[in-house]
């Protein structure tokens, strides 16, 4: 007799037996989660998963995949943030749990564009050849059993003239011909009865093959349920905010506030600017003015390394006066917008310096603009001018841009770090240029500088506690105070109707 | 016994579709069981005289197929996909949601996919020397279906000219993707490229068992059909042609041998004395690759990948030739005389004759009766026998998977 595997989940949550519900430290996630859980853990859990994804992305270009050194930063990775990152602890479950569930979170986030779709199926499938590989050979047919990939057990009784032949038999497990297709095409894999005999060794190949299929369909099925989970008000914020959110310091809150004199900016462009922040400084030397999008990402940077107001409306006024705005005009008009962005004046939608993957993806510049970032927004070839003037080194300039052209712009990014400070590893992830400031300076320093003790709000909710003002959307604060509300009915989203 | 003659055909079609078409297994067939409107929702296409030619026709039961067979007498039948919406009212359904759900997995092997391994025939010719490459292609493919892709209900039918189709039918295999009937077609491949490619078969190691076992069908077949039949050896010009396929340090020594039999004898014996020999691509296999390039089935990839294509219906008559496209009985697939099979002229003529003489028996029996019989008068009674099993081999297994079914349930 057979019990869904449903029915046989319930049931084991019933009885409390909390290792029949993740028998494995791995899963293909065909079932959503059922149970109810707090806001809080919905964010959090969904939070950590993508800051494992992000670390999984960027060890994917900086290492090869399966090597010694990505395998263990990426174990250090998973411990840290809680995840399953051994296949034989036995007392998992919280682990798995968070597994399970966060990625299901992310599903939501992450269906709802061709683009946010690839990269999470991109990095999910990162994650699970990892953590495949590391399976043991027992631990593997286990979990091939329990996966049920689509092949009945075979009786023993069956007699296989496969010994000796290319591509095995004698205790390959029997695949069904779907499940293998490019060895059955290419006849690379021993058929019989219409299975496929795969040895071991290519068994991840079929594995992965099975499970990108299986979560490629799941998410445009979750795609379909968008109109729906859009217009649900507990999660639209949340979400929102996950595909597009920067997870690190939001450097809104300085330490080091008043340290830098208006002076010193020259020199600091030049020495520990990001190149997006050297290009604007240039562009507003050379102009005497910028337009919106490039004062907003400068001057909200600025903020972020310690300008104080005073200080801003200082430096834009005596800039802007070089340039054809008279001294009333920037008062009524210019210092307004920078007191504001201070919060000092009405609300504002968000006036955290922007992080490295808002500067990517959002408001790209048009003629006449200097925003944005230079590693995707430039030319190549006037990037590879203007890095010449910079003196970088040809071989330098040649890494670069193959970063640009691969797409990794905030890699490019780091490079063009480890170039200007004379270092082989940058040592950090970049996310943000205050970030790349602020090490700069700790480079050039020797660590005097500041100390990474910014407020952490990668939490959603927090930071809406460090401004003042809220989003449009009014569920924030008022979620703030249900924080123990249970998120329930969500799997109504990932189940065909 | 007259000739065929297509002029013939407006007059004898009526009674082929009348008298002649074996309409009740056709339906049971095609029915699968009756399982949800997989009859309804199939695609039929009639070509009619003049090559007009009705698509996306279907019918709401195998007797209302019969009925409109009767009245358009078509010239020929093709039989489609089974669709998402029945076809003749595709017009009626949105743009994109008329599609292809299930069909059979079929294949199409034309004898002039081997013309340039052939000097008998070309193009739409056959004789019976050549056609023993069908027989070479039925047995191959048939073994891989059966044991290597675990299939159990196909019908090999002859074309009526100068092929051989086949139909499988399996519940599973119905609903196979374009990309998994592709991957089919592949694995079942071997000789490879066009007029341009003079070397078509390249072996290496290590073989796959399913070259192993081809080659072994061929090796039956390969004296009679190559050396005595085709005479690949028996002119300068005609070894030629093998000899390019050979490594060039192997020379065969031509001197003592007479025929293209002790050729080959000589060829193969030198060329499986190489085969022990370390070389730096491996092993060689050029016999095999000479015995596979001129017998080995050529599969044509476009008729198996698309869920949409159309392939001619069994027991359709060729418009051209008059032969009905009959099933082949596999186990006199050796005897099998493509010359022999009836043509809709010669079975109305039995049918003539068999009246003239039985009708004082059939006094009694009622029309519909005395209809389904006729053709048990006439030579095509034994292809419908064949027919008639297939389905019923397929009835068989549905029923015996609903006594498994039962019994899991604990039904009685």
């Amino acid at each position: 007799m057979e019990f869904s595997s449903r029915a046989r989940l319930k049931h084991a949550r019933l009885a409390g037996d909390r290792r029949e519900q993740y028998p494995h430290s791995l899963q293909f996630y065909l079932e959503p989660p059922m149970e109810s859980i707090s806001l809080v853990e919905f964010e959090s859990f969904a939070v950590d998963r993508l800051k494992l994804l992000k670390v999984i992305e960027n060890l994917g270009v900086s290492h090869v995949r399966g090597t010694d050194v990505y395998k263990s930063k990426l174990e250090s990775e998973l411990r840290k943030l809680k995840f399953p990152y051994r296949a034989l602890a036995e007392d998992d479950y919280e682990a798995r749990r968070k597994d399970h569930i966060s990625h299901f979170i992310l599903r939501l986030a992450y269906c709802q564009s061709e683009d946010l779709r690839r990269w999470f199926l991109q990095q999910e499938m990162d994650l699970f050849r990892y953590r495949f590989n590391e399976l043991t050979e027992s631990l593997m047919q286990k979990f091939l059993e329990h996966a049920n990939l689509s092949f009945e057990a075979v009786s023993m009784a069956r007699e296989r003239d496969a010994a000796g032949e290319p591509g095995g038999g004698g205790g390959s497990p029997p695949v069904g011909l779907a499940d293998a297709v490019d060895l059955f095409r290419a006849r690379k894999v021993f058929i019989k009865d219409g299975f496929a005999y795969v040895p071991f060794k290519e068994i991840d190949v079929i594995v992965l093959n099975n499970y990108r299929t299986k979560l490629s369909k799941a998410l445009a099925l979750t795609a379909r349920s968008l109109p729906s989970i859009q217009s649900d008000e507990r999660l639209q914020p949340l979400l929102n905010h996950l595909s597009h959110s920067y997870v690190g310091p939001d450097y809104s809150i300085q330490k080091n506030t008043g340290k830098i004199s208006l002076e010193q900016i020259d020199a600091l462009s030049v020495k520990s600017f990001p190149l997006c922040m050297r290009q604007l400084h240039r562009a507003l030397r050379d102009s005497h003015h910028l337009r919106h999008g490039g004062r907003m990402q400068y001057g909200l940077f600025l903020k972020g390394i310690g300008l104080t107001l005073e200080q801003a409306l200082e430096f834009w006024k005596k800039e802007f006066i070089r340039g054809k705005v008279d001294a009333d005009k920037f008062d009524k008009g210019y210092a307004y917008s920078i007191r504001h962005s201070y919060g000092k004046e009405g609300r504002r939608t968000d006036y955290t310096p922007y992080s490295c993957m808002k500067i990517i993806m959002s408001n790209p510049p048009s003629q006449g603009d200097y925003h944005g970032c230079p590693f995707r927004h430039s030319d190549p070839e006037l990037l590879k001018q203007k890095l010449q003037s910079y003196k970088i080194p040809p071989s330098g300039i040649t890494q670069v841009l193959e970063l640009v052209k691969g797409v990794h712009y905030q890699l490019a990014c780091q490079k063009f770090f480890e170039l200007t400070h004379d270092v082989d590893d940058i040592g950090f992830s970049l996310n943000h240029p205050n970030q790349y400031f602020t090490e700069s300076q700790k480079l050039l320093n020797g660590g005097r500088e500041l100390k990474k003790e910014f407020n952490n709000s990668g939490n959603f909710q927090q930071k809406n506690n460090s401004q003042e003002s809220t989003n449009s959307s009014s569920t924030p604060t008022s979620s703030n105070a249900k924080a123990d509300t249970e998120l329930e009915g969500l799997e109504a989203y990932f189940t065909e109707d | 016994m007259a000739p065929f003659e297509p002029a013939a055909l407006p007059e004898l079609l009526p009674v082929f579709y009348r008298r002649l078409f074996p309409h009740g297994p056709y339906g049971r067939w095609l029915s699968y069981g009756g399982v949800k409107n997989y009859f309804q929702l199939r695609e039929f296409s009639f070509t009619l005289r003049d090559d007009v030619y009705l698509r996306f026709q279907s019918f709401s039961s195998p007797q209302e197929l019969e009925r409109e067979l009767q009245k358009i007498n078509p010239y020929k039948i093709d039989i489609g996909a089974v669709y998402s919406h029945r076809p003749n009212q595709h017009n009626t359904v949105h743009l994109g949601a008329f599609q292809p759900q299930e069909k059979e997995l079929v294949f199409d092997i034309d004898m002039t996919d081997y013309d340039d391994v052939r000097s008998c025939c070309s193009s739409a010719d056959i004789c019976s020397k050549c056609w023993t490459l069908m027989t070479i292609a039925v047995r191959i493919i048939d073994r891989a279906l059966v044991e290597d892709l675990g299939v159990r209900h196909r019908l090999w039918v002859y074309s009526g000219r100068r092929g051989v189709h086949c139909w499988v039918c399996d519940d599973a295999v119905r609903k196979w993707s374009p990309a998994l009937r592709a991957a089919a077609v592949e694995y079942l491949s071997l000789v490879k490229g066009g007029a341009d490619t003079v070397k078509k078969v390249n072996l290496s190691h290590p073989v796959h068992p399913f070259i192993r076992h081809s080659v072994n069908v061929v090796e039956k077949y390969f004296e009679e059909y190559a050396l005595r039949g085709q005479d690949i050896l028996g002119s300068p010009e005609k070894w030629d042609k093998v000899l390019a396929l050979i490594p060039e340090d192997i020379l065969p020594c031509q001197g003592r041998a007479k025929d293209s039999v002790q050729r080959w004898e000589l060829l193969r014996a030198r060329l499986e004395r190489t085969r022990g020999r370390p070389a730096a691509q491996g092993p060689c296999y050029a016999d095999w690759e000479v015995m596979l390039q001129f017998c080995f089935p050529r599969l044509d990839i476009n008729v198996s990948k698309g869920l949409n294509h159309l392939l001619k219906s069994p027991f359709s008559v060729h418009p051209k030739t008059g032969r009905v496209s009959v099933p082949l009985d596999l186990q006199r697939l050796d005897q099998f005389d493509p010359f022999a099979v009836p043509t809709i002229t010669s079975l109305c003529q039995e049918l003539d004759t068999a009246n003239s003489d039985g009708e004082q028996e059939d006094g009694g029996a009622t029309e519909p009766k005395r209809r389904t019989r006729d053709y048990k008068k006439t030579s095509l009674a034994p292809y419908v026998r064949v027919f008639e099993q297939f389905v019923e081999g397929m009835e068989s297994a549905r029923r015996g998977e609903r006594i498994r079914r039962s019994d899991l349930q604990g039904d009685f």
